[in-house]
């Protein structure tokens, strides 16, 4: 039953993407003028080049912190949108680490990273501790506190670490020694490759494999069942949430260090926006969270890739997105078909 | 510091402070009605920004503002209806249904904007109308409040008529009447024979609708055209404007003139010596604490109650 | 009751019965059968009572003739025809009106709003509210039933309350009216009230249909009551006739389905012990009422009575889910006031809830997680980081092994298993833990034969190898089985200590369950051991 109810789900993510890319298709055969090469160009240009692949990897990266992040948060059932303001004060941190401090070499990235997670997670704790502490909506609070964190982010950087002589508000280089390495040549894959899988692998681990994984899965199913099995739900809400905020915090330095030689976000980047959708992709299960952020990052390298050399914008991919959420998210869409199942399959048990 | 105070008691702040209200206001008006029928709207900045985009292209491929801000509401009320068709129908969970219609906002909206207008941040190739202003004759005349008060935006009067307008639809219409009941305890609704999904459609459509308003007014009133992500988590902030004045619509009224306060105060200050940046900062650090006082007085209040309950049964 | 006798069109027609349900049978899809047979009727203008146990059928009954389920067999006739009950609104249309237990209403809104809404008269666009008023003031004073309407319901006291769903009923134009248990919910001056106004009800042509447990309240107010047992109805009676010993026997009589073979307990030290406990509820009511009771070393103390006598809140303190109370209950000698549910938990407790959709299980989690939730952080099932897999899947494995849990495999999601299965998840789980003290919350309420059979001797079991039991359930054939001594609660209080189940018969239990007969504070105090 367990595994027919896992194709079940399956089916219905695979119908809901085909359903969101049908959609992006006929848009783009309605806009475009070229319409074949803007298609193929979206489907297969990043598989073209290993600079292009490449580049679906480089994306990858942000989005499987990201993505981790989101999904340990709504696995304890809490809406906490933070993970977007976490990324980027993560990247402010370890700028400010990366620009002031001389440190050797692999100390010096170590410690801006670790650094960068550290204020992710008191930055997503804040939502948490005013939940629990006065039920303020963590929803709410957390996208409010994110343009906080925008503001609060450059104005450090235009006040602290602001290099006058680069013309556009830019920090200051970072230094050689606060780097990651390059991993694969002719692309610019980082050695934050490596960590992202290693959090994958850690954070898989900590939710299905240890207790506090557990706790927090509970509370996020049942939290009443979760109280009376004598858990203290109030400290775990809390948990997940300064745990989500600490791997967003973590993602948003390794792509400050990985990526680029200053630090020149204007904005939100908006990978923890992102990391909503590979957690939805995901089913919140870490294990999955490298198949939804390779699929994701794929569509926006293809979708770029097609605005570069066609009529098409990328901002298409937006388009599929949306789609695929709500018919993944929507437990009405195929429950028939689903019922179906279940039913067939108590009556193929009672006979 | 006198600098500061001369820049809140001029006429231009006090002008400023209605001028930036305004969309606040409206979706405020919107998260208000859906919060009254119990599904809660965080679509909101989504359907402003669609709403804004809409009324930017109408008007200007049709040459008439009215219909500008038509479009732009009939597409506020439709992106309401999809929502709860979403969330109603397809039980996708409401808040996920409303992330998935912010992003497709986000993005399709610039996607929109290319192919009509052919730049990806700003719709200036688009000669698109705005709507007018207009002078309260006999008001106007009056010093000081006068330059304050009169010369808005159609749009301003609007929002301020929404909340008078609300008030009676929620409170007077047996429809108003239907909405808070289906909110606040759907089997008593449901007991008398009211449709609770009706209810719920109808008021995620109106809410839509009036986010629609304070989307147009971003792109053909606040400024004369459409930029990306221009509403800047205005929807947002109406939702939690919305929460702390206690769900009535005096009360989202009142905190939407204070988070329009902030909000001019910040752009007022620019001019100051104050970081830029902090200054941006204040109306969503207000936002927030804001909220935590609410929500935290709330709480009070409950176990102040329960407390008293104990006591009494003491007795 | 006197029966009118009409002749129409030369035919001789007995117009006694203004509504009448016959050989109806409800099966829920769960295979209970709630009602077998049922035949039921009303007179006009009488006030019939309904009695029976928990479990009786008698919501049901009163479900399908409002229209909230629908029966497999049998059909209702209102004034001589046949009339189909699609949903309330078809009910309403026919006169038929029902004030539930909980309060359909709502809060915020006044109670002139509350009456109208869903039909509201209209002035232009607005709602009449001078009109909504005034009609609601008028209904009130017809029937005696004085609201306030302009008073918000929020801040009504409970018996206003009732009286707005009285009238909110009467307004529609229902002229049978179901009570479900009105006075659980009232103070003794508020029933005193209701009555009155029930008799002007009745005096101006309606009928009202009364469910209740209290015996000396349906001897005070009823006419004739039906009383229902195990889903079948025991017979129609005029009050007059009736004791309420008679009432008690026929409501209270059990048959004997499962007996459970076991020897008589042999008592060792105090686990649980309950000293002078008062515990206020949610709603500010004292729900248990300065009791004291002990249970020891290897013996199942049942606690009988009707539901909502306070029973769940002994439960939800004793467990640690409910904290505030004053008196000490203390386990195995500690006092459980500070401690958490974790706490209380180590000390040797474990806990099968009453509701075990919401306590007992998550249900979208497979049963090898859910067997776990109690030990998942004890050393046996993890090390100082990662948990033992393998010990963990021969623990489930084991498991459902010995409490023949029927299943694919462990995997399997809890919410596809069937509530027999579901419940033998949360007693495996519970048991598991070697536990001193069992709180046994109606351990096989809604499931089937086979499940039931096997958890309780599965108690027994584990009273034989040294737990205590504490044995909360309605069921009367459980307690009188299952306990080797019993209390009985009613109002929050022990009105009576059987220190061996066996000297006692139905009968007895059933007075003592209702408020009729009460033991003297000794014997009561007998409960306490030392």
């Amino acid at each position: 039953m367990f595994k027919q109810k896992r194709l079940f789900e399956l089916s219905r993510t695979i119908l809901a993407i085909a359903i969101a890319l049908l959609i992006a298709l006929v848009t783009i055969l309605f806009v475009s003028e070229e319409p074949a090469k803007a298609l193929s160009t979206f489907l297969l240009g990043p598989l073209k080049s290993v600079r292009h692949f490449g580049n679906v990897l480089e994306m990858m990266i942000p989005l499987l912190f990201t993505g981790l992040a989101v999904s340990i948060m709504f696995s304890a059932a809490q809406f906490n949108l933070g993970a977007e303001g976490a990324f980027f004060l993560g990247g402010i941190a370890s700028t400010y680490i990366a620009v002031r401090w001389a440190l050797p070499n692999v100390i010096h990235p170590a410690f801006a990273i670790l650094l960068g997670g550290v204020v992710g997670a008191v930055f997503c704790g804040i939502p948490a501790i005013l939940k629990v502490k006065w039920n303020a909506s963590e929803l709410v609070s957390s996208l409010m506190l994110n343009y906080v964190a925008l503001f609060l982010g450059l104005y450090i950087i235009n006040y602290f670490l602001r290099d006058v002589n680069a013309g556009a508000m830019v920090s200051y280089k970072l230094a050689e020694s606060s780097k990651l390495i390059k991993m694969i040549p002719g692309t610019r894959v980082h050695f934050g490759i490596l960590i992202a899988v290693l959090m994958v692998v850690l954070v898989y681990y900590l939710m299905y494999r240890t207790r506090w994984g557990y706790r927090i899965r509970l509370t996020g199913l049942n939290s009443s069942f979760a109280r009376y099995s004598g858990i203290k739900t109030a400290s775990v809400i809390v948990l997940a949430q300064l745990l989500g905020g600490f791997i967003a915090g973590v993602g948003g330095s390794i792509e400050v260090l990985g990526m680029y030689r200053r630090f020149s976000w204007q904005t939100l980047p908006g990978y923890g926006w992102d990391g909503i959708i590979v957690a939805i992709l995901a089913r919140n299960n870490p294990a999955l969270i490298p198949v939804g952020a390779f699929f994701l990052a794929y569509l926006r390298i293809g979708a770029d890739l097609m605005s570069r050399t066609s009529d098409v914008q990328s901002e298409v991919v937006y388009i599929i997105q949306g789609v695929m959420i709500v018919l993944i998210a929507a437990e009405s869409f195929l429950a028939h078909y689903r019922h179906k199942l279940v039913f067939k399959e108590a009556r193929n048990r009672s006979t | 510091m006198s600098n500061f105070f001369n820049i809140i008691f001029s006429v231009d702040f006090g002008y400023a402070v209605l001028r930036v209200t305004t969309p606040i206001l409206f979706a405020a008006m919107g998260a208000l009605i859906s919060d009254k029928a119990g599904v809660i709207n965080i679509a909101l900045e989504g359907m402003m920004l669609i709403a804004a985009l809409t009324g930017v292209i109408v008007s200007a491929l049709a040459q008439s503002a009215g219909l500008g801000l038509l479009a732009a509401v009939i597409m506020g009320a439709l992106v309401g209806m999809l929502l709860a068709y979403f969330a109603l129908n397809l039980k996708t969970d409401v808040i996920l249904a409303a992330i998935a219609i912010n992003l497709i906002a986000m993005g399709g909206t610039v996607f929109v904007l290319f192919v009509v207008g052919g730049d990806k941040g700003i719709s200036s190739s688009l000669p698109s109308l705005v709507l007018p202003k207009v002078t309260i004759p006999l008001i106007n005349k009056i010093p000081v409040l006068g330059s304050i008060l009169s010369g808005h935006n159609i749009l301003t009067y609007g929002a301020f008529l929404s909340v008078y307008l609300m008030y009676i639809f929620i409170y007077k219409t047996p429809l108003g009447l239907r909405i808070r009941a289906v909110g606040e305890n759907p089997h008593a609704a449901d007991s008398v024979g009211i449709s609770v999904k009706k209810v719920q459609y109808i008021a995620l459509t109106l809410s839509g609708a009036l986010a629609g308003f304070g989307g147009a007014y971003m792109s053909m009133g606040y400024v004369s055209w459409f930029s990306k992500n221009m509403t800047a988590g205005r929807g947002f902030i109406a939702l939690a404007a919305e929460a702390m004045g206690g769900a009535t619509p005096q009360g989202a009224m009142a905190t939407s003139l204070l988070f329009g306060f902030f909000d001019a105060l910040s752009n007022s200050l620019q001019s100051l010596r104050i970081p830029a940046e902090f200054v941006q900062m204040i109306p969503y650090l207000a936002t927030v604490i804001g909220l935590v006082i609410y929500a935290a007085s709330k709480t009070r209040q409950i176990k102040r109650i329960q407390a008293q309950k104990e006591r009494d049964a003491q007795l | 009751m006197e029966t009118a006798v009409f002749i129409i069109k030369g035919e001789l027609l007995m117009q006694s019965e203004l509504l009448s349900m016959n050989g109806i049978t409800k099966v829920y899809p769960n295979g209970i059968v709630a009602n077998e047979s049922v035949d039921f009727s009303i007179r006009k203008g009488e006030i019939h009572a309904l009695v029976g146990e928990n479990g009786a059928g008698k919501s049901t009954l009163m479900k399908i003739l409002f229209g909230l389920e629908h029966p497999e067999e049998g059909e209702i006739i209102l004034n001589g025809e046949q009339i189909q009950i699609s949903s309330p609104n078809a009910a309403i249309d026919h006169g038929i009106g029902m004030v539930h237990q909980h309060f359909m209403l709502v809060p915020s809104l006044t109670v002139a709003e509350n009456m109208v809404l869903g039909s509201e008269p209209k002035k232009g666009l607005y709602v009449n509210l001078k009109k909504a008023v005034a009609e609601t003031k008028e209904l009130a004073e017809k029937y005696n039933l004085i609201v306030d309407p302009t008073a918000k319901i929020r801040d009504l006291p409970v018996g206003i309350k009732q009286k707005v769903e009285i009238l909110k009923a009467l307004y529609r134009g229902a002229e049978v009216l179901i009570l479900d248990e009105p006075t659980a919910v009232l103070t003794p001056q508020e029933t005193k009230e209701l009555f009155e106004e029930l008799h002007l009800l009745k005096d101006q042509g309606n009928t009202i249909i009364f469910i209740s447990h209290k015996l000396h309240e349906i001897k005070e107010l009823c006419d004739r009551l039906t009383i229902m047992r195990n889903g079948k109805s025991q017979g129609v009676f005029n009050v007059s006739d009736v004791s309420e010993a008679d009432i008690s026997r026929l409501m209270v009589g059990r048959d004997v389905i499962l007996k459970v073979e076991k020897e008589d307990a042999d008592p060792g030290d105090v686990i649980l012990d309950v000293d002078k406990l008062t515990v206020i509820n949610d709603f500010g009511k004292q729900a248990v009422n300065d009791i004291s009771f002990s249970v020891r070393k290897g013996e199942i103390l049942g606690v009988a009575g009707v539901e909502g006598n306070g029973q769940g809140e002994l439960v939800e303190i004793i467990t640690g889910l409910k904290q505030i109370h004053f008196g000490d209950v203390r386990i195995c000698g500690n006092n459980i006031k500070p401690l958490s549910i974790k706490e209380i938990r180590n000390l040797g407790t474990c806990h099968i809830p009453e509701d075990r959709m919401t306590y007992g299980v998550a249900e979208s989690l497979d049963i090898e997680q859910n067997l776990l939730a109690d030990k998942h952080d004890s050393p046996e099932y993890t090390g100082k980081f990662l948990t033992k897999p393998k010990v963990i899947r021969e623990n489930s494995l084991k498991l459902i092994e010995e409490y023949k849990i029927k299943c694919g495999s462990p995997l399997q999601e809890v919410k596809m298993l069937s509530g027999g299965n579901i419940q033998k998840v949360v007693v495996a789980r519970e048991f598991s833990s070697s536990p001193q003290l069992i709180i046994a919350d109606q351990p096989t309420r809604g499931i089937d034969v086979g499940a039931t059979e096997f958890i309780r001797k599965r108690l027994v079991e584990l009273r034989d190898q040294g737990s205590a039991v504490l044995l909360v359930s309605a069921d009367l054939n459980e307690v009188m089985e299952l306990s080797d001594s019993l209390i009985v609660m009613y109002g929050g209080e022990i009105t009576a200590y059987i220190k061996d189940t066996k000297s006692l018969n139905e009968e007895e239990l059933g007075l003592y369950m209702l408020g009729i007969n009460r033991q003297s504070p000794e014997e009561i105090g007998r409960a306490i051991h030392v």
